[in-house]
C-alpha cells in the first residue's frame, strides 16, 4: 500500500512549522509519529499535499515532572517514553498505564501521547485519564498561545477545536490532589493489543471513607471521550460503597451514548461501561488509600 | 522534491535521494535490496516490517525514509552479521520449529532480539507482551515464545 506523493518540511521552531501551517492550509498536516497519519493518507482519508513533520524541533519531546505543581508532556514524547517514565509511573500511574497498553511495543516507539489526543478518535487510550484529571492543552499558533481545558478540546470523531495554524506544544496534568488515587482500565473482545471497545478514567478525591470529588471519563462510548457529569454527581460527598459503586456503573451507562460497530455492539458496550466504572472507581479508591498511608 | 539522506544500515552507510513519501520499508527493500524486511499489512499491525532505528524497533511501513536521516537501522540482515554463525535467538527459532511459513519471524526475531536487550530474562507473560505487535499467520506463537525463552537463557548464561 504505498503513499500518495506530498511535500515534506521539516521545521526546527514551532514558530517555522505553525506559519508552514498555515500557509499551506488546506492541505497541510503536521506529524508526530505519523501512526496514524500515514494510515489515513495510505486509506486516502485524507490526502495531505504537505507532511510537516515534528521530530526536528528541539525539545518538543519533554517529559516534565515538577512536584506539588504537575507533569508537562510534549508533543513528540513518544508512548513507550511516557509508559517508562520513573516519575509519572509513580506520580499518574494511570497515564503511565494507559500508554503503555496503547497500541503495540513498535506503535509505541514512533506514536504519541498528544498525537493520540490530537487523532481526536474517541476511543484514544490516553483520553480518558487526561480527562478525569483535568489536563489542558496548551495550544501554540502564528501570533499567540492559547491553553483549552482537554474536556473543550475535542469536538467530533477525528476533530478538534484546533484552528489552521494552530499546533498543540504539550500537555499539562496538574500536581495530583493529597488523598487522591487514578486508574485506567479498558477493554476489547479481542484482548488488549486491539483498539478499545471501551475504556475509562476515574479520578476521587477522599476524606476518610467520603468521596470528596469523583471524576469520571468515559472513552469510545460516545462522538468524543466524555466526562460522566451525572455520574459524578452521584458520587460527591458520599461513601463509596460496594452498593454505590453499582450504581454509578448503572449511571455512567445511562449517560453514555455508544453506537454498534465492528469492534463492539452498543448493547455490549453499555454493559461494559457499568463494570469498567466501577472497576476504575475501585482502584481510584484502593490508590488514594495508599497515598495517605505514603503520607 | 527528493531529499538527500545518509543512513547507517547495520553497520554500512548509504547516502540516498528519496521521494519524501516513500517509506523506510520500501528504500530497504526496493533501493537496498535488503528483502529481508517483509511488508504484511502496510498499517502497523501485523510487524512482518519490524526494524530498529537507533536501537528501537518500528515498523518501517509506517516511517518516512526522510525522517530517519543520520539514523542507524538494523535489519534482519545485521542480526548475524557474519552470515555464518546463526545469531542464538535464529538458532532457537530452529531448534524449537518456531518458524513455519517465515514469513513473520524476521521480526518476530527482531522484537525478541530488542525484548532481551532491555529484559534478558522475561516471564512467559513479558515475552507474550513482547510480542504483541507481531502476528503470526501460521499461528505458531507457543514455539515462538518457547523459542525465545530458549534463546534469553543460553544468551544469559554466555
Amino acid at each position: 500500500m504505498p503513499l500518495p506523493k506530498f511535500e515534506y518540511m521539516a521545521p526546527t521552531t514551532l514558530a517555522e512549522a505553525c506559519k508552514l501551517l498555515k500557509d499551506n492550509a488546506p492541505n497541510a498536516r503536521v506529524m508526530a509519529g505519523g501512526t496514524d497519519l500515514l494510515i489515513k493518507a495510505k486509506h486516502k482519508a485524507i490526502r495531505p499535499g504537505v507532511v510537516i513533520g515534528l521530530k526536528n524541533i528541539p525539545d518538543l519531546d519533554v517529559i516534565r515532572v515538577e512536584r506539588n505543581k504537575g507533569l508537562t508532556i510534549g508533543a513528540t514524547a513518544l508512548l513507550a517514553d511516557v509508559a517508562a517514565h520513573p516519575q509519572i509511573k509513580r506520580f499518574y500511574p494511570a497515564i503511565a498505564y494507559a500508554a503503555s497498553v496503547t497500541a503495540n511495543v513498535q506503535i509505541r516507539n514512533m506514536g504519541t501521547v498528544v498525537g493520540n489526543l490530537c487523532n481526536a478518535a474517541p476511543s484514544a487510550d490516553n483520553a480518558p485519564t487526561l480527562l478525569a484529571m483535568e489536563a489542558e492543552v496548551i495550544i501554540t499558533g502564528v501570533d499567540e498561545q492559547r491553553t483549552v481545558p482537554l474536556k473543550d478540546f475535542f469536538t467530533g470523531p477525528g476533530l478538534t477545536v484546533l484552528e489552521p495554524g494552530e499546533i498543540v506544544k504539550e500537555i499539562f496534568v496538574p500536581w495530583p490532589p493529597p488523598r487522591s488515587g487514578v486508574s485506567f482500565q479498558h477493554i476489547s473482545p479481542r484482548g488488549k493489543v486491539d483498539i478499545s471497545a471501551v475504556c475509562v478514567g476515574a479520578m476521587v478525591i477522599m476524606d476518610g471513607k467520603v468521596c470528596r470529588e469523583a471524576r469520571v471519563a468515559l472513552g469510545a462510548v460516545a462522538p468524543i471521550p466524555m466526562r460522566a457529569k451525572k455520574t459524578e454527581r452521584l458520587l460527591k460527598g458520599r461513601e463509596l460503597t460496594n452498593e454505590l459503586l453499582q450504581q454509578a456503573g448503572a449511571q455512567a451507562t445511562k449517560e453514555a451514548k455508544p453506537i454498534s460497530d465492528m469492534r463492539a455492539s452498543a448493547r455490549y458496550r453499555r454493559q461494559m461501561v457499568a463494570v469498567l466504572t466501577k472497576r476504575a472507581l475501585e482502584e481510584a479508591v484502593k490508590r488514594a488509600r495508599t497515598r495517605i498511608k505514603r503520607g | 522534491m527528493k531529499k538527500e539522506i545518509t543512513i547507517k544500515v547495520n553497520g554500512d552507510t548509504y547516502h540516498l535521494a528519496v521521494d519524501p513519501w516513500r517509506t523506510l520499508n520500501e528504500v530497504l527493500r526496493n533501493d537496498l535490496n535488503l528483502t529481508g524486511t517483509k511488508l504484511g499489512c502496510g498499517t502497523g499491525d501485523c510487524g512482518a516490517c519490524t526494524v530498529l532505528v537507533n536501537g528501537r524497533t518500528v515498523s518501517s511501513c509506517l516511517t518516512l525514509a526522510v525522517e530517519v536521516d543520520g539514523k542507524e537501522i538494523m535489519t534482519i540482515e545485521g542480526l548475524a552479521p557474519s552470515g555464518e554463525e546463526l545469531h542464538p535467538i535464529q538458532q532457537a527459532f530452529i531448534e524449537k520449529g518456531a518458524i513455519q511459513c517465515g514469513y513473520c519471524t524476521p521480526g518476530m526475531e527482531l522484537s525478541a532480539y530488542y525484548l532481551l536487550k532491555n529484559n534478558p530474562y522475561p516471564s512467559e507473560e513479558e515475552i507474550r507482551q513482547a510480542l504483541s505487535g507481531n502476528l503470526c499467520r501460521c499461528t505458531g506463537y507457543n514455539k515462538i515464545v518457547e523459542a525465545i525463552a530458549a534463546a534469553a537463557q543460553q544468551l544469559s548464561s554466555r
